[in-house]
């Protein structure tokens, strides 16, 4: 069966989802980076959505579990790349996507998430002094 | 075209969703629909796909060219022969489900078209019927 890619880059995952997603594969992309967040001590996990043509209810709430599960593997995740029409759709669906972070594309996200991390690396190590 | 063009697909497995998908964006993009009202319409298929899927244990799309006088529009029927629905105004809520969804499908659907249309009694199957309009 089909597997969405994995990418390693860095201390980070990147994910690039390119095809119609249905609700095994978003499934099946879930549990793999789940695995592969703890296989590689991923920091960061990028998701880029922009080849996704919807978010409905379904992929909307596997986004948010992807974030919540990489939090408790002490992994930032980070969606990028929603097309316009997709984030209209998703206000009047009534997806919040709270909990989701998101960056316009995938530089953005790569930027955010090294200083976000790098602003962590100094807190705990402020913390030691 | 007299708006009896129409397509049924069956909904038995989780690719049919997509499909459904697919053949509702085709058609919306054909009749010259915005980007964000299609993105809108296959949002709110997909959702009426799922439950039919879900809950009607499968069921069938038809997607039709509308034209009603002047104006144009794409209706999508998805029927199912499930347990349907015993409480419809709940269902439509948001935040309800009897499953382990977050419950925004139905009402979500109704929120993304012009026409929304819930036929369902228990033992009796669902049909939920939507148009959105050019
Ligand atoms: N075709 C159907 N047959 C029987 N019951 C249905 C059908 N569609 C919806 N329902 C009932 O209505 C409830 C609400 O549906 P809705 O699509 O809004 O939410 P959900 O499917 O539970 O979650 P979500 O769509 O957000 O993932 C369902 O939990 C189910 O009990
Ligand atoms: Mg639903």
């Amino acid at each position: 069966m089909y597997r969405i890619p994995i990418l390693r880059v860095e201390e980070f995952l990147l994910v690039s989802i390119q095809t119609d997603l249905d609700d095994a594969l978003a499934v099946k992309l879930q549990d793999d980076l789940t695995t592969a967040i703890a296989t590689h001590h991923a920091r960061g996990v990028i998701i880029d959505i922009s080849g996704l043509e919807i978010v409905d209810s379904f992929i909307g709430r596997m986004l948010a579990d992807i974030s919540t599960m990489a939090r408790i593997q002490d992994c930032h995740a980070i969606v990028v790349g929603m097309q316009p029409a997709v984030a209209i759709t998703l206000v009047e669906l009534g997806l919040s996507l709270s909990g989701v972070q998101t960056a316009l594309h995938i530089d953005q996200g790569m930027r955010f998430l090294r200083r976000f991390l790098a602003g962590r690396d100094e807190e705990a190590s402020d913390e030691r002094e | 075209m007299s708006g009896n063009e129409h397509l049924q697909l069956s909904i038995s497995t989780e690719p049919d969703v997509v499909y459904v998908r697919q053949a509702v964006r085709k058609l919306a993009s054909e009749i010259g629909f915005s980007l964000i009202d299609q993105t809108k319409l296959v949002t709110a298929a997909s959702e009426l796909a799922r439950n039919a899927l879900i809950y009607g244990g499968g069921g069938m799309a038809t997607i039709e060219k509308k034209q009603q006088g002047t104006r144009t529009g794409v209706c999508l029927t998805i029927q199912d022969q499930g347990p349907g629905i015993e409480n419809i105004e709940k269902a439509l809520e948001d935040g309800y489900s009897t499953g382990s969804g977050l419950g925004l499908g139905l009402g979500g659907a109704r929120r993304l078209s012009n026409e929304f249309e819930v036929k369902s009694a228990p033992g009796e199957g669902t049909t939920v019927s939507i148009t959105r309009w050019l």
